[in-house]
């Protein structure tokens, strides 16, 4: 793996690169390209991977458990750790800190899943509808009051993350060093070993200490929760708590965020679907997931658990292959007119939050976390648009969303 | 019409009971799980088949009378 600033691929058959920044800014003529040349395309770059471009392809991996794992889901290789450093942690904690259940393979898998799945119910999610919208209104009023503001920075960053810190019973003013956190993990980290390995660090460093201070005093948050929680009649293990705390403050924020900050650089761009929308409150649900469709944020990988050709790729063990769930859901295979977006299409098995036993444990979270961003931002600004002249910037790798979004409200 | 679950190729994604509420809700794990015995009421056709054409797992038969 390599920091310097990678040169522009001269194949996307053989020789990718996801962190490119034109690719980031504009994937999806790359990835018609390579659906009809070369559907699992290849790269050394950063630590080597496969691409599978297709819907059936990327669906047939991410059911395939047999031949793949979850034990590696971020989409370059981990950064080895400093001598002694890791294995003093697992001494501390009686075992390693992963991220279950995303990282679980079967039969973990289940029991870890099962854990938290409750707590990501409809039923569950609901509760925390009403914080959502209050929180929208504060942060949408503030932008409009400006007359133009950051779409992305000012309100689509400040939403999920104040959501997950009051399930994870941690302060809001925690906000702030929370999305530094997690950037560092999923976005500059992706491409800065060093970066990625002291986010990860500081967020189990805080986590540890939450889980501590939670067996003392008890609260009502999910950290609680997990310790009250009994696999088997034995509780859980510590490492086990905080690995899964790291899960949800890593997943469901930086994820959810794109998500909302990539609806409203559609909105701002298309007009016509902005005052529909508008009119046609109704149609939500569907536009929901049109957008998450369209605009799907997370590319998840797994390694090759033994040898196994994949349309006639032949994958090894311990390779890397990325789950790019956002290329399958612009398969035209699957989609009529893939790369329009059409508010209410009716027939849509998009696979934004992945497929199989790893469906995003959070999906009803960030569904409703994003209607409700949508809904609020429309109520007080039906008529927005990009401000002229100001950059519109994109990450991408893990998770693709616009970082700067200037628009200009009336 | 009945609508049905197939409880095997369930996910959980939840496009069922956010797309058709009224055939369809979430057990507590977040898996979906039919309204009453399934019968679509009529008029909620058009629900049934949007909520099948939505689910990523094939999870949902459509069992016409």
């Amino acid at each position: 793996m390599t920091t310097t600033e990678p040169t522009t691929p001269t194949s996307w058959a053989d020789d990718y690169d996801i962190f490119d920044k034109g690719y980031v800014a504009d994937p999806f003529p790359i990835w018609d390209d390579l659906r009809g040349s070369c559907p699992i395309s290849h790269t050394e770059r950063w630590g080597g991977s496969w691409l599978p471009t297709r819907y059936e392809d990327v669906s047939a991996i991410a059911h395939d458990t047999v031949h793949f794992s979850s034990k590696e889901v971020l989409v370059t290789p981990a950064p080895v750790p400093e001598d002694g450093q890791e294995q003093e942690m697992i001494i501390q904690l009686g075992g390693e800190v992963a991220a279950p259940p995303i990282t679980s393979d079967p039969p973990e898998h289940q029991w870890a899943r099962r854990l938290i799945l409750p707590m990501f119910a409809p039923r569950a999610v609901e509760k925390y509808e009403p914080i959502t919208r209050e929180l929208c209104r504060e942060l949408v009023a503030e932008l409009v009051a400006a007359g133009k503001g950051d779409a992305a920075v000012g309100y689509s960053q400040q939403i999920p993350v104040r959501i997950i810190a009051k399930m994870l019973g941690i302060p809001e003013t925690m906000s702030e060093t929370f999305t530094q956190w997690v950037r560092g993990a999923l976005e500059l980290g992706a491409t800065d070993p060093e970066i990625r390995q002291e986010s990860f660090k500081e967020i189990v460093t805080y986590l540890f200490e939450e889980v501590t201070k939670r067996k003392e005093h008890p609260g009502d948050d999910i950290l609680s929760e997990l310790l009250a929680a009994e696999v088997d009649g034995a509780p859980v293990p510590d490492f086990h708590v905080i690995g899964t705390g790291v899960l949800i403050l890593v997943a469901g924020i930086d994820t959810t965020w794109s998500a909302i900050g990539s609806a409203l650089w559609h909105l701002a761009t298309h007009p016509e679907d902005r005052r529909r929308l508008v009119a046609e409150p109704e149609i939500m649900p569907l536009a929901v997931e049109e957008l998450l469709r369209a605009y799907s944020p997370v590319t998840m990988a797994r390694l090759v658990k033994e040898d196994v050709e994949v349309q006639g790729c032949p994958m090894r063990e311990g390779d890397r292959v990325l789950l790019n769930f956002p290329a399958a859901n612009r398969d035209p295979e699957v989609f009529e007119r893939p790369d329009e977006v059409i508010l209410d299409r009716a027939k849509n098995r998009h696979i934004a939050f992945g497929a199989g036993i790893h469906r995003c444990a959070g999906s009803n979270l960030a569904r409703m976390e994003l209607r409700v961003a949508i809904e609020e931002f429309l109520a007080a600004a039906p008529e927005f648009s990009l401000e002229e002249g100001a950059e519109v910037t994109w990450a991408g790798g893990q998770v693709r969303g616009p970082r700067c979004l200037p628009v200009v409200f009336g | 019409m009945k609508v049905r679950v197939i409880d095997e190729k369930c996910q959980g994604h939840g496009r069922c009971y956010a797309l058709a509420p009224e055939l369809f809700e979430s057990d507590d794990l977040g898996n979906a799980v039919v309204c009453g015995d399934g019968t679509v009421a009529p008029g909620q056709e058009d629900d049934a088949r949007l909520a099948a054409d939505n689910c990523p797992e094939f999870a949902i038969e459509i069992l016409e009378s």
